[in-house]
């Protein structure tokens, strides 16, 4: 998806004069031509967040629209207090820039995963977070980050590998129907389940949400959950304050049957060792085969 | 206000009270900000808004009361000449750096005063901040350190050492001019140096923490204890003896 952003930030750069990134002195051999594109509205602002994060508050209040771009931990977590007070308590429109959501990073280690950003981000006051699930859907979410005066996050990683057709970038999109059970799912991991064999697909009703805080369930989703009653949520991130946490809340408001509620997340590191992205995924029962022996006993 | 509240504080804002003057009167202009980075000196800031007309003797009076926008702690998104609220020590800089930025981005020339407590300089987003203006050279940022060598739990020598603090702040890079913040005439003379200089600049200005607080002055009490009667009757003495010295000063 970074691709996708660079190329949007291109295109972008003239249409929104009012726009200025930033970088957390990162973006080798991605963002070269971004830089020679905004010219003096491209800063480096070094190897500190905390200031850009700050000053990107700063720029806001003055009326600018700054983009903030960093690795997802580090344009997060490091400036927490920054994002709370500065932007958020003030409601001021700095779009943060998360690359590499999840165990995006693989190998690189756990300080570079990001494993709770979309918790951390979704319950700062005005925050909205985005998840895209596709590298298409990158384009259409920057230019609803830049026309929204409000604080964004975006979550960045590698977009879904996925055969079939995906409708145009919504908060709740709805990917296959089916008959047993339903699986809720954010960011491009739930293509691990809609790559699984067609005997389990389907089965499943998948949907993917990529928008936080949930503003509402579609009406379709509750009604396929009241009727088939069992649903798993998908997540690579951990899930006590990610969607399995804040969908089960959603759904206790709207639900009165009781249903079958499980959850597929990152656990972390369960055994110390570290990998690919992929390799992470499959530690975590969120690809390979946990996942598909998760998925089969889900639909038992 | 502190007295009425029964509140702390008072030798933060004590420290501080000429150094917001002055900005508020001879220093700044309309369209210019003041970002008080020392949040925890609210009523100093006050002061000077309710002194400006910005807001009213009534809004002071709800200083501490439940209800107010008029909080310990300076408030966001709803008094004007409060652009950013305050409070965590090490924002402010950055968030001035940001609007002096965004001025040049607009070429509006708007001037951003900030003023730190120092210390609030143990925090090191403050040194980012301070980096990044003399790297983009944001001259528009004008950075006034409340130096009363004193800080929440200890001297600020014995805490995390500061010294040569002046010396530090040239070698990054700002013109770095040091006065007494408690007297308008060199407050103005470091004004007219910072003013002469091609350089971000940064005033040091020496202070008392809770000047004319007798029983408290240059103590960590002064940050936190509020005041008794007798007390409080002194230091109204002491402000006027001293505001009629500073003044005659000019």
């Amino acid at each position: 998806m970074r691709a996708e952003f660079a190329e949007t930030m291109l295109e972008s750069a003239d249409r929104y004069p009012e726009m200025i990134f930033l970088t957390g002195d990162l973006g080798y051999m991605a963002l070269e031509k971004v830089r020679e594109r905004f010219r003096d509205r491209f800063i480096n602002a070094g190897v500190a967040e905390q200031n850009m994060v700050s000053l990107a508050a700063g720029l806001a209040y003055g009326g600018l629209k700054p983009w903030v771009y960093s690795i997802a931990p580090f344009v997060t977590l490091r400036p927490y207090e920054q994002i709370r007070n500065d932007v958020c308590l003030h409601d001021l429109p700095v779009k943060l820039v998360g690359n590499g959501g999840g165990y995006g990073y693989g190998i690189m280690g756990c300080t570079h995963h990001s494993l709770e950003d979309i918790g951390a981000m979704r319950i700062l006051p005005n925050m909205q977070v985005y998840v895209p699930f596709v590298g298409s859907d990158v384009g259409q979410v920057v230019h609803q980050m830049q026309s929204d005066p409000h604080p964004n996050y975006l979550r960045l990683n590698l977009g879904a590998r996925i055969s079939q057709p995906i409708p145009p970038f919504a908060a709740w999109r709805r990917l296959t129907c089916g008959k047993k059970g339903v699986v809720v799912g954010a960011g491009p991991v739930v293509e691990n389940i809609l790559n699984l064999d067609t005997s389990i697909i389907e089965d499943l009703d998948v949907w993917i949400i990529s928008q936080f805080p949930i503003h509402g369930i579609p009406e379709e989703l509750l009604e396929q959950i009241s009727r088939l009653r069992r649903v798993i949520t998908m997540e690579e991130h951990y899930g006590q304050c990610g969607l399995r946490e804040t969908f089960a809340a959603s759904l206790l408001e709207k639900l009165s049957a009781s249903i079958r509620y499980q959850s597929l997340y990152a656990q972390g590191y369960p055994s110390g060792r570290y990998g690919s992205q992929r390799w992470h995924q499959a530690e975590n029962n969120l690809g390979g085969e946990g996942l598909k022996q998760t998925i089969i006993e889900f639909l038992q | 206000m502190y007295k009425t509240a029964n509140a702390g504080h008072v030798g933060a804002s004590l420290s501080c009270a000429e150094i917001l003057t002055f900005i508020a009167f001879g220093w700044m202009r309309d369209e210019d900000e003041v970002i008080l980075s020392k949040g925890h000196a609210a009523a100093a800031l006050y002061s000077t808004l309710a002194e400006r007309g910005l807001i009213t003797e009534k809004d002071i009076e709800t200083f501490y009361c439940d209800g107010t926008y008029l909080a310990a702690h300076p408030p966001p998104n709803r008094l004007k000449g409060i652009p950013f609220a305050t409070g965590s020590l090490g924002h402010g800089l950055s968030l001035a750096a940001g609007l002096v930025l965004a001025s040049r981005y607009k070429k509006s020339g708007k001037r951003v005063f900030c003023i730190t407590s120092d210390g609030e300089l143990d925090e090191g987003s403050l040194w980012e901040a301070a980096s990044f203006i003399v790297h983009h050279s944001l001259t528009n940022v004008v950075w006034l350190i409340d130096r009363n060598n004193l800080q929440g739990f200890g001297r600020t020598e014995e805490v995390m050492k500061l010294e040569p603090l002046t010396k530090r702040l040239e070698l990054i890079g700002f013109t770095a001019v040091e006065c007494n913040g408690h007297d308008f005439a060199s407050l103005e003379q470091g004004k007219e140096q910072l003013e002469r200089s091609s350089q971000p600049g940064v005033l040091v200005c020496s202070t008392r923490k809770g000047k004319g607080w007798k029983p408290y002055e240059n103590t960590v009490d002064s940050h936190y204890l509020p005041m008794k009667n007798e007390q409080y009757e002194a230091l109204c003495e002491e402000i006027d003896n001293q505001y009629q010295l500073s003044v005659s000063g000019l």
